[in-house]
């Protein structure tokens, strides 16, 4: 199948063909992260209002601590970079490790000694 | 252009914590419907790099209005408080995605089954999987239209549930029936914890 009227360079690098860098590539072949575990909902903040390209940081490491000037989920990262979860984990280790990101583990319902937490989420869907 | 590193003062920012409460079902039950229509944000999408090539495919019958094939996480955000943030995840709706269930389950509030009576079986897998790791669940019957209408007791017959486990009608595109959903759910997950600390006690 070939399109018309597009070069042979654009040919393939459609939605349909998926990232044109594969995630293995951006993480620099790194299937885990140097530190950490990074559960789906541990929230993200970037420690700096801007960092500068430096020596081992790629444009997805700038571009996490950009958009972690906001609170954000490691779910919620991989969704707005269009990332796999696993890839997102590897980048994180690397900003932890540097201290461009600060980051609040879930919490767990099971060590909490009271309702607090349910009685919390209670109300709050009810004041929705 | 370099502005420098500016950095924030430190312990200037407390971040709140966050939990997670799951949304299971048959494929195109309503799971991404349900977290769109409490979620504070459309709800968004992640992806697992699957390593295993696809077994099987999507069984479109009694579903011809679902054309496309959820192959990750659809998942939305309420925050509760400036402590507290609340993450619904709509679970894969494949069996092959099991590997991802258990991450999902760990340390979550609990979970709701969706179930469409036309496709009741359906939701057999994740009644299977919430009852064998103990995680609190309830089971919503989403009324599709044009669907029959079958009484509450029956439902909980058909998918021989345990009689503590409540069983309730929503229309998973409403906001208020998807609350109601979600907080029958969390005051189900405070009496198992509760059933279980007398138990341990």
């Amino acid at each position: 199948m070939t399109v018309q009227g597009e070069s042979a360079d654009h040919q393939w690098v459609d939605d349909h063909a998926g990232p044109v860098v594969r995630p293995y590539a951006v993480t620099g072949g790194r299937a885990r992260p140097v530190t950490g575990t990074f559960d789906l909902i541990s929230l993200v903040m970037a420690t700096r209002t801007d960092v500068s390209p430096e020596i081992g940081l790629g444009p997805e490491h700038l571009a996490i601590v950009g958009l972690c000037q906001r609170m954000q989920s490691v779910a919620e990262i991989a969704a707005h970079l269009d990332l796999p979860v696993g890839t997102v984990r590897v980048l994180l280790g690397d900003l932890v490790a540097r201290n461009l990101v600060q980051i609040r583990e879930p919490q767990s319902t099971l060590g909490v000694p009271d309702h607090s937490i349910f009685e919390a989420v209670i109300n709050g869907l009810r004041a929705l | 252009m370099d502005y420098g590193h500016s950095e924030r003062p430190p312990g200037a920012v407390a971040l709140p914590t966050a939990i997670k409460i799951l949304v299971a079902g048959g494929f195109g039950v309503g799971k991404t419907t349900l977290v769109g229509a409490v979620s504070e944000t459309r709800p968004l999408r992640t992806e697992e790099v699957l390593t295993e090539s696809g077994v099987g495919i999507d069984d479109l019958s009694g579903v011809e209005t679902k054309r496309t094939t959820t192959v990750a996480m659809d998942f939305g955000r309420i925050t509760i408080s400036d402590d507290l943030v609340l993450y619904l995840f709509g679970t894969p709706g494949q069996d092959r995605f099991w590997f991802v269930w258990d991450e999902l389950a760990l340390g979550a509030i609990g979970a709701v089954v969706l179930a469409d009576t036309r496709r009741l079986a359906d939701c057999f897998p994740s009644i299977d999987y919430f009852e064998g790791r103990g995680t609190p669940f309830l089971v919503a019957v989403n009324c599709f239209e044009g669907a029959r209408q079958y009484r509450l007791d029956e439902v909980q017959a058909a998918l021989n549930l345990d009689p503590e486990v409540p069983v309730l009608l929503c229309d998973a595109r409403q906001r208020e029936s998807a609350k109601e959903v979600l907080i029958t759910m969390v005051e189900h997950a405070m009496k198992v914890r509760d059933a279980r600390r007398r138990g341990v006690e």
